[in-house]
């Protein structure tokens, strides 16, 4: 049988429904298609980014959003010098932990620095957008040092 | 309450690759190793349980195929955990408080050779705002391990002791992957994998399978001559962000330990679920074992790390210690995630005069 006869069609695995992210995610990521970071005000008062549904702590339900800045300063990262291939960054980068600014609590995000030595603990780090931004935590490509 | 023990205890050895050897075989082996070791059949089973992932697998369900190891006709009481088989062993627990069953069966199985471990276990993390990013294990607990270091709780030093130990413990473990002796400063002279880890500071990628029978006071002693009794046992989880929480201390572990009322007994043992080398250190602080107590005799899931099953094995591992009157009173911890964010304790006893 020559390769003409046989017959091909376009196979996508996928779940054939869509699921809503509820007011609390669903809300962090639309306001992150206007590149706008928010956070939610914790039980304590403190500002949890990204916004947890429930305190991590007491359990209660929280509502009160806060807009947090998209600078902030690296708590804590690590150097990865072999990037695997689902990595944000195809390059040797860093993970860290960044407190925003407006922020009580840390962000995992990757950090685009071209050498370790550059990275240093409460190094002030802004976030660079994927435009057009699509609702998605991706939307923030990685942050950078300024 | 009803005393319930663990009776026996089997596991495969544990290799970087079973190579043709499927998920079912491997468990095939451990069940009729741990009923034979006790004179049971399936049907003296009255509750089955078991825990796995089916990331490793890539297939939904794949967890229903493991059943073929055990027979399941006539049907069969039966259970699954996408967790840590540890959390089988929970689960069978209370259905032995529940008077639903008085022998309970758990097993679990991992086999992580076919894939890249330290990807498919991003998949476990929150879907919205980490699982997109591709965090891998190792990344994560390098984090942890980073800001223990900069708290000054601990040096690349202190954790390389800790390989050191659980290399030559492991000696003495016949299914041991990873055993021998080592200097200090030869670990510390291996290259960086992602700083500030070593890969010795990482568990090695494993294959294979474990199996723990329970049963009620009666039961056990009618079957097994020094059975380790399950005292005090609770579980608790943390945060899924870890943005939210100190990575460098474990309030799960504390509530635990309160829970358990950890600082009433006198430990002889503890058999410790710390993936990476780091984390033994921060479990020691965390439930304020002292040093006469002798840390992961087994060589611990440094020396092979059965996905899924790990915490399983160091229930079975101090099973062990206890039926071979090495051991009086023992602790078995098991975790679930890169930074330890959910814990399990287990006091375990031997009754023995």
């Amino acid at each position: 049988m020559s390769d003409k006869e046989i017959l091909k069609a376009d196979f996508e695995l996928g779940f054939t429904y869509t699921r809503s992210t509820g007011p609390v995610i669903g809300h962090f990521l639309t306001e992150l298609q206007k590149c706008k970071i928010y956070g939610i005000k914790g039980s304590d008062g403190k500002v949890i980014v990204p916004p947890a549904e429930y305190d991590p702590v007491t359990g209660e339900t929280l509502k009160e959003f806060i807009e947090v800045s998209d600078i902030g300063k690296v708590k804590t990262w690590v150097w990865v010098n072999q990037p695997l291939e689902k990595h944000p960054i195809q390059a040797p980068f860093a993970w860290a932990l960044i407190q925003l600014e407006g922020a009580d609590t840390n962000f995992l995000h990757a950090v685009k620095v071209k050498k370790e030595k550059i990275m240093k603990n409460n190094m002030k780090v802004k976030a660079s957008w994927a435009l057009p931004p699509k609702g998605n935590i991706t939307d923030i490509k990685y942050f950078e040092p300024i | 309450m009803r005393e319930v023990a663990v009776i026996a205890y089997a596991q495969t050895p544990m290799t970087r690759d079973a190579g043709a050897q499927n998920e079912v075989e491997l468990i095939m082996q451990v069940v009729h190793q741990a009923l034979d070791e006790v004179k049971l059949n399936q049907t003296d089973i009255d509750f089955t349980c078991s825990g796995s992932c089916d990331y490793l697998q890539g297939v939904t369900f794949a967890f229903v195929d493991g059943l073929n190891a055990v027979s399941s006709v006539p049907p069969i009481n039966e259970s699954h955990v996408e967790m840590d088989a540890a959390w089988a062993l929970y689960e069978s627990w209370l259905k032995i408080q529940m008077e639903e069953a008085d022998v309970a069966l758990v097993y679990g199985f991992g086999k992580s050779s076919p894939g890249e471990l330290r990807s498919i276990m991003t998949l476990q993390l929150d879907p919205y705002y980490l699982a997109p990013l591709w965090p891998d294990s190792v990344s994560l607990a390098a984090l942890q391990a980073k800001a223990m270091i900069d708290n000054k709780m601990i040096t690349e030093e202190s954790m390389a002791k800790v390989v050191k130990r659980s290399r030559k413990n492991a000696k003495s473990n016949p299914n041991s992957q990873l055993s021998g002796d080592f200097s200090i400063g030869d670990l510390l002279s291996e290259p960086i994998f992602v700083s500030p880890l070593r890969k010795h500071d990482c568990s090695p990628i494993t294959d294979g399978a474990s199996a723990i029978i329970l049963a009620t006071k009666e039961k056990a002693l009618s079957l097994c001559r020094n059975p380790a009794f399950i005292t005090s046992i609770d579980h608790r989880v943390e945060t899924a962000q870890f943005g939210y929480r100190n990575l460098t201390s474990s309030p799960s572990i504390q509530k635990s330990s309160e829970v358990i009322n950890l600082s009433d007994y006198s430990i002889d043992a503890a058999e410790l679920h710390a993936p990476f080398s780091h984390q033994e250190l921060l479990l020691i602080k965390e439930l304020q074992l002292n040093e006469e107590v002798s840390i992961n005799k087994s060589g611990g899931v440094l020396a092979g790390n059965i996905m899924m099953s790990a915490g399983l094995d160091r229930i079975g591992s101090m099973f062990n210690l206890i039926k071979s009157g090495k051991v009086r009173t023992g602790l078995a911890h098991a975790t679930s995630g890169p930074c330890l964010q959910q814990n399990m304790l287990i006091i375990m006893e031997s009754k023995n005069e």
